[in-house]
């Protein structure tokens, strides 16, 4: 897994609540057998005037102007604000694909659909949920300030703002620890492989009926 | 101590917990279809690893597969990479194996999330786990039953447990009884709009009360299917007969020696009385009206007797920014009622609403009548080839056609139109399925969750219509 530890990048804010994973990456892009490549389509929808399909030059597509992401200011951005519940619905962890294919690193927001939220943890993007109060302001500010720009410190669990203001926020310890390192969640599992036989020789013989 | 269900679950499921509570969760049952496993087989091979346990795997083709043009075999799948990503799928199990895989044309193949209960795959007291986000349906068998994302996947393969930590607890109670024409999905549909579609994140919502225990196999599978369109990853339901009852006799249920000893455990998968919940909510069923979405989320949603609401009634500027959004996305002006909204194409299936008894509803209000002029497509897409057997014995394919429905092959078809079932841009649609996202039904498309009474209702109409005036 891809490491996290310090991030200071441009923020671009998309003003929306509840954008769902079709929104994210459009279902006909998922039927790609690889887990790379999504990038060109993230919110392929809301970015381009036309209807995108698997293996379009997306290069020569008519962009919408008015996009967050296609706007001059944004270009570069690597870390995105957003609302309420982004990242609902569908499962697809193409979704965080997209996203880190495109560039983007970090995600600050009210709320976090659950299963999104912990998607973006097994590739490396780091979704942080702040208070509404201080995503308002860090909106208010990224609007107004034409290259308005963050550091995030995972290790510190701190959000520094440019007038120095530092925002604590809030991660699970394991899954800080494993996103600072780069583990392999799989190979750290596989540690209690002994814990998981056990269990499992338990279990056949409490309810057989689950074991063909 | 007290325990809820999920607390019950939860804890006869721990392998290992770190310090923070984070746990490893075994998983009694992997569901698999061919959109979010290729990656994580990919991975496996990368690795050289093995699924830890293959006999805990069920699989099958439904997201991409057509549901006309069967005859013509694999060939039939005229998107190359559709197709594919259906053959990657097929040699995956090849290679490393499955209890059992449904495979594109199989008789038993169908949507992931009807075929596991109808198998018997699903049971009682399981964790049970999908790349799907609508894995929480099997929580109607009191199971802990989760979406997730193919990192998980390959994770839950190569070690047979998941990484999670604890939700909080959510009771969900529906008293009363609900009135005709209203069905599961209007009891999950009227609790979106009461909670919102964030209302449940981070929690496991159990379902509990009367209207609930009244409810069959199948409502109780729509309404815990839903349960993911509120927020929560699991929805589940206490076994009683009903579960039971269902289960008995499915190829993958206990055998007969086996029977009478799960059902005794089963029956204790129930939460403690007095245990409990972070946080309650109580809908009373017999207010419940068929409901009918008008934006862009689950949540936006009114009973029939309802208009298209406007912008201005919402406070919040977000909110209403999104009201706004949506609207004009639905091309809809506010106030109007929305028995006056035209429909140009129908939709029953999905795993929220393809099973027999939705097959049932929707046929007894399309029988004898005729689907109306203006709308150019109503599709039935059964959500299994067992459930289009079964409703082929009992004629309704007959009855659906005879109205001027198209009575399609099994598969997900147009809930998220993988395959070649999808809306035009403009297009609206009266959908039985579960998510009404900007785009979900084919780019520009304009969908309308409703239940299937409420869809053939509308299909009839040409307009969304209270089919408790047709009833």
């Amino acid at each position: 897994m891809q490491k996290f530890n310090r991030l200071e990048g441009l923020v671009a804010p998309l003003d929306r609540a509840n954008v769902d994973t079709d929104a994210i990456i459009p279902k006909q892009f998922l039927k790609s057998i690889k887990r790379s490549g999504f990038g060109p389509n993230l919110f392929d929808e809301w970015r381009y005037m036309d209807h995108g399909e698997p293996g379009m030059d997306n290069l020569r597509r008519p962009l919408n102007p008015n996009f967050v992401l296609n706007q001059p200011r944004y270009q570069g951005a690597s870390i995105l604000l957003t609302r309420d519940n982004f990242g609902c619905g569908s499962s697809r962890e193409h979704a965080p694909w997209a996203l880190e294919d495109f560039g983007i690193h970090a995600l600050i927001g009210t709320s976090f659909a659950d299963i999104f939220y912990n998607n973006c943890f097994k590739n490396g993007v780091l979704p942080i949920r702040l208070p509404k109060a201080q995503v308002d302001e860090l909106f208010a500010q990224a609007q107004a300030t034409p290259g308005y720009r963050l550091g995030i410190d995972l290790d510190t669990q701190t959000v520094k703002r440019p007038d120095g203001l530092a925002l604590r926020f809030e991660v699970d310890q394991f899954r800080k620890y494993c996103l600072l390192n780069g583990f392999d969640d799989i190979g750290l599992t596989l540690r209690h492989a002994d814990k998981i036989r056990e269990f499992e020789t338990k279990r056949r013989i409490e309810q057989p009926w689950l074991f063909a | 101590m007290l325990r809820t269900l999920y607390d019950k679950l939860w804890d006869s499921h721990v392998v290992h917990a770190e310090e923070d509570g984070t746990a490893l969760l075994y998983i009694d049952r992997h569901l698999v279809h061919e959109v979010t496993s290729p990656q994580a087989y990919e991975g496996l091979k990368l690795a050289g690893r093995r699924p830890w346990r293959i006999d805990s795997m069920v699989a099958t083709a439904d997201h991409n597969t057509p549901t006309q043009g069967w005859e013509k075999g694999i060939d039939g799948i005229a998107d190359t990479v559709a197709r594919l990503q259906i053959e990657t799928l097929d040699a995956n199990i090849r290679e490393y194996g499955a209890l059992s895989y449904f495979p594109f044309l199989d008789p038993r193949q169908g949507i992931v999330h009807v075929i596991g209960p109808e198998q018997g795959a699903t049971l009682p007291g399981m964790t049970v786990v999908c790349g799907d986000s609508h894995t929480s349906t099997h929580g109607a068998f009191a199971c802990l039953a989760q979406g997730i994302g193919t990192s998980e996947v390959e994770h839950v393969m190569a070690t047979q447990c998941l990484l999670q930590k604890k939700s909080k607890n959510m009771r969900v109670v529906v008293n009363g009884q609900t009135g005709k024409g209203v069905s599961a999905k209007d009891i999950a549909l009227a609790l979106i709009g009461r909670i919102g579609t964030a209302g449940g994140t981070g929690y496991a919502i159990e379902f509990a009360g009367s209207a609930i225990r009244a409810l069959s196999m199948e409502g109780r599978m729509t309404l815990c299917n839903m349960a993911i369109e509120a927020g929560a990853r699991a929805g589940m339901i206490a076994v009683d007969d009903t579960t039971i009852n269902y289960l008995k006799g499915r190829p993958f249920a206990p055998r007969e020696d086996q029977w009478e000893r799960a059902v005794a455990y089963w029956r204790t998968l129930t939460s403690d009385s007095g245990a409990l919940f972070d946080a309650s909510i109580e809908l009373d069923a017999g207010r419940i009206q068929p409901q009918v979405t008008w934006g862009t989320s689950p949540e936006m949603v009114s009973g029939i007797e309802g208009a298209v609401p406007a912008p201005e009634d919402f406070a919040d500027p977000v909110k209403r920014e999104g009201v706004e959004r949506a609207l004009q996305y639905m091309g809809l002006t506010p106030r109007t009622p929305l028995t006056q909204v035209k429909i140009d194409k129908v939709f029953i299936g999905s795993c929220t609403n393809s099973r027999i008894e939705d097959l049932r509803a929707a046929a007894g209000v399309a029988r004898g009548r005729r689907v109306a002029d203006n709308v150019k497509l109503a599709l039935v897409v059964p959500g299994s080839g067992l459930v289009k057997r079964q409703a082929e014995a009992e004629g309704l394919d007959k009855i659906f056609i005879a109205a001027g429905f198209e009575w399609r092959q099994p598969g997900c078809s147009m809930c998220l139109a993988m395959n070649a079932d999808r809306l035009e841009p403009g297009e609206r649609c009266a959908s039985t399925s579960n998510r009404n996202f900007e785009g979900r039904q084919g780019n520009g498309g304009r969908t309308h969750l409703v239940s299937p009474q409420m869809a053939a209702a509308a299909a009839i109409a040409g307009h969304f219509a209270d089919v408790r005036e047709i009833l």
